[in-house]
């Protein structure tokens, strides 16, 4: 027998005993961040790297594939007992000799995990990871310049890259309101005087913000250099429409941080994924009542938000809770859905139902 | 039912304000409920699993009569932790709110017989929503025993003491059968339903995993300790059947419960739902550790009224509670647990026989059900 062989026997002996939980049950109790363990890290240290911004390490576990600079992963945390999950891009180069990763936050006002992850994380600190995945990322071939366009938290990705492959003609543009509110302007610097990087650094609140149509006059020649840009919606649209405009659209790769906004209206449509349907639903109708109505099989108990006989997953959108008022969105992971009590739930815009 | 209706006191009006001030006691705790809960049920199930291991590493050699003991005593306790305070209050969708995976109501199984599916069917379902109503809630003797002088008497019943006492021993086989509803399905027609099938078959899976822990290859492990581990096995199962039937025997059956007819219950309002699960259950008092062994089911009132909040939090809600059951002269059954126990079997011998008086004339409730 192969020892292969031999190791799924005894797992599946170690199962016979700790039935009904599985051996990984325990084994999380003392080694959350083994092989063979749903991806997890650690938080190692928290560094201030702006009043609202931190950059969090994170020694991920065993199950670790690695990343692509520019390449974002998905963190669970729980935040007052809760589990949310939000997207952050990798900050640190793929070489780091400790296998650490970091990702680097920018609290935003009444964001609940970045918030939590710039003032009140703490080392020590299991969270949840999801492999590393985008597609804002550098080329197999590198190109002889390169220029970075990017404003706010949208340096994140892009220090990941900068930190992790050296050009030989590399410009960036980067525009934050204050010199105090340039994430990484240390970093930066000491690039600079490594003669590693052309730096224009925009000061919006005195400079303006970045009119592109000025471009040309920052870096004479932008159109000759592989671009990648990050940052706000506006900078974003302007940019693609002005490489659109001077026909070197293809030299332009963006990523967007497109916070899913949620329309919490009254009522909405409502989409039954599995059975395919969707209907109209008011905001004070259950949406048990909706899916039933719509012939959709759905699962029910108490029909008074007791029993939890009736949850079900919520893939996007948001939900009221018609006894509070309380509103639910869906969560960013794709694997891991929040569970909506359909009974006490009405649509607060639209929403999908994994029914 | 009994003579005297104890809420005949109380206005329409008053029920609902009754039942608006339950609804604040509730969104309080929703509101606080945070990080310290999770932290809590987190160590708690931590704790069960170190404590479970451990007392079957003991186990294993437990030829030596210490080991025994110590390890026969610890994983009664682990077994009453996974049933009580961890399994049925997650089970309930208490912590469903942490959206944690691992620790959810539609995720998670427990050290029983019954699967947790069916559990939460006849348990969440059936038992939490018609709560002592008379050919509702089998809860009420399980279909196997009269607990309520309006349930008509069977000579089969003389033999009820037995029944309850055989039923303890085995309470977690009993609660399968229960949430198999076999009884009913038993019968010629039902027996070859699919879904009933189905459903069988998931329990005897579930009863074979079970048994081949604790009574193969836990006893295996222990080699020359085969045979005392395998008695320690069925000696922890025995405790923990016998500890959870005494504390749910006094969730609903002692003395001063108020049982509720089919009818009674129909166009219920909030307020009234609120009423008929303040007046059906009953409290357990005692120490910390009581409240938390019997998984804080000795809070039996504020579960009914909530049963999806923490039950960490019962203790700080029972404060509450008790001062509407005052506010609104109503009569919060409770009492330490060897009286409880004793006032519950003391119904259930009391009731194996018919009723002492002739009972009051009462209207024939199916005829007036056709009238109305």
């Amino acid at each position: 027998m192969t020892s292969a062989a031999l190791r799924s026997r005894a797992w599946k002996l170690l199962e016979l005993v700790t039935t009904p939980l599985l051996p990984s049950d325990y084994l999380d109790l003392v080694s959350p961040l083994r092989a063979g363990a749903d991806l997890r890290g650690r938080i190692e240290a928290v560094h201030r790297e702006t009043d609202d911004a931190a950059t969090i390490v994170i020694r991920p576990g065993k199950g670790w594939r690695g990343h692509v600079a520019g390449q974002y992963i998905r963190i669970g945390i729980d935040v007052d007992g809760v589990r949310l999950w939000r997207a952050y891009s990798v900050t640190s180069p793929t070489s780091r000799a400790d296998g650490r990763i970091t990702i680097t936050v920018k609290a935003i006002p009444d964001g609940k995990v970045s918030n939590h992850l710039v003032r009140k994380a703490k080392p020590g600190t299991v969270i949840q990871l999801d492999q590393a995945t985008g597609e804002f990322v550098l080329p197999a071939a590198k190109p002889a310049k390169v220029l970075y366009l990017t404003a706010g938290s949208g340096i994140t990705p892009v220090m990941g890259m900068l930190r992790d492959t050296k050009f030989a003609d590399v410009v960036m543009v980067h525009s934050a309101p204050r010199k105090e509110d340039v994430i990484f302007r240390n970093d930066l610097h000491d690039l600079v005087a490594d003669k590693a990087l052309t730096l224009v650094e925009l000061h919006t609140d005195t400079d303006g913000m970045l009119d592109i149509a000025e471009l040309e006059k920052l870096v004479p020649d932008w159109a000759e250099r592989e671009t990648w840009a990050c940052g706000p919606t506006g900078l974003l649209d302007a940019a693609e429409e002005h490489w659109a405009k001077h026909g070197v659209a293809e030299r332009l790769h963006m990523e967007r941080f497109r916070p899913t906004v949620v329309v919490a209206g009254e009522g909405g449509e409502v989409t039954f994924g599995k059975t395919g349907k969707t209907v109209e639903a008011d905001g004070a109708t259950p949406l048990l009542n909706i899916g039933e109505e719509a012939g959709v099989l759905m699962p029910s108990g108490c029909r008074m938000g007791i029993c939890f006989g009736c949850v079900t997953p919520l893939k996007s959108g948001a939900v009221r809770d018609l006894r509070t008022g309380e509103i639910t969105e869906a969560s960013d992971s794709p694997t891991a859905h929040v569970l909506v009590q359909t009974c006490v739930s009405a649509a607060a815009g639209p929403c999908e139902l994994e029914r | 039912m009994t003579a005297i209706d104890p809420t005949a006191h109380l206005t329409d009006e008053q029920i609902e304000e009754l039942g608006r001030e339950l609804d604040a006691i509730r969104d309080e705790v929703i509101a606080s409920r945070g990080e310290k809960d999770a932290a809590y049920i987190r160590k708690v199930i931590s704790v069960q699993r170190k404590l479970e291991l451990t007392s079957r590493g003991i186990l294993l050699f437990s030829l030596f009569p210490p080991a025994w003991i110590i390890g026969t005593a610890g994983l009664s306790v682990a077994k009453i932790m996974d049933n009580m305070e961890i399994g049925h209050n997650i089970l309930h969708g208490q912590w469903d709110w942490m959206r944690d995976p691992k620790i959810h109501s539609t995720t998670w199984e427990w050290d029983h017989v019954s699967p947790a599916d069916q559990w939460k069917h006849s348990h969440n379902e059936l038992h939490h929503t018609y709560t002592n109503v008379i050919g509702k809630d089998n809860d009420l003797g399980y279909g196997i025993m009269r607990v309520d002088e309006d349930q008509k008497w069977h000579p089969m019943y003389l033999a009820q003491p037995l029944w309850n006492f055989i039923n303890a021993c085995f309470f977690e086989y009993g609660i399968a059968a229960y949430d198999l509803e076999l009884g009913k399905n038993l019968h010629k027609r039902r027996r070859k339903n699919p879904e009933f099938v189905a459903r069988a078959k998931a329990v005897g899976r579930k009863i074979r995993k079970q048994v081949l822990k604790d009574y193969v290859i836990h006893p295996l492990l222990s080699g020359p300790s085969f045979l005392t581990t395998l008695a320690a096995t069925f000696t922890a199962n025995l405790i923990r059947n016998l500890w959870s039937h005494s504390v749910i025997m006094c969730g609903h059956f002692p003395e001063g419960v108020q049982t509720f007819e089919r009818r009674s219950i129909r166009g219920e309002t909030r307020g009234q739902w609120y009423l008929r699960q303040m007046m059906g259950s009953a409290n357990i008092s005692g120490s910390k550790a009581m409240h938390f062994m019997t998984g804080n089911l000795s809070h039996q009132i504020e579960h009914h009224l909530f049963p999806d909040l923490p039950s960490n939090r019962y203790a700080e809600v029972a404060v509450k509670v008790r001062a509407l059951f005052e506010k609104y002269e109503l009569d919060y059954v409770t009492g330490p647990l060897p009286k409880q126990v004793f006032s519950a079997w003391h119904k259930v011998f009391r009731l194996s026989l018919p009723n002492k008086k002739p009972k009051v004339k009462t209207p024939d409730r199916d005829k007036e059900l056709v009238a109305a």
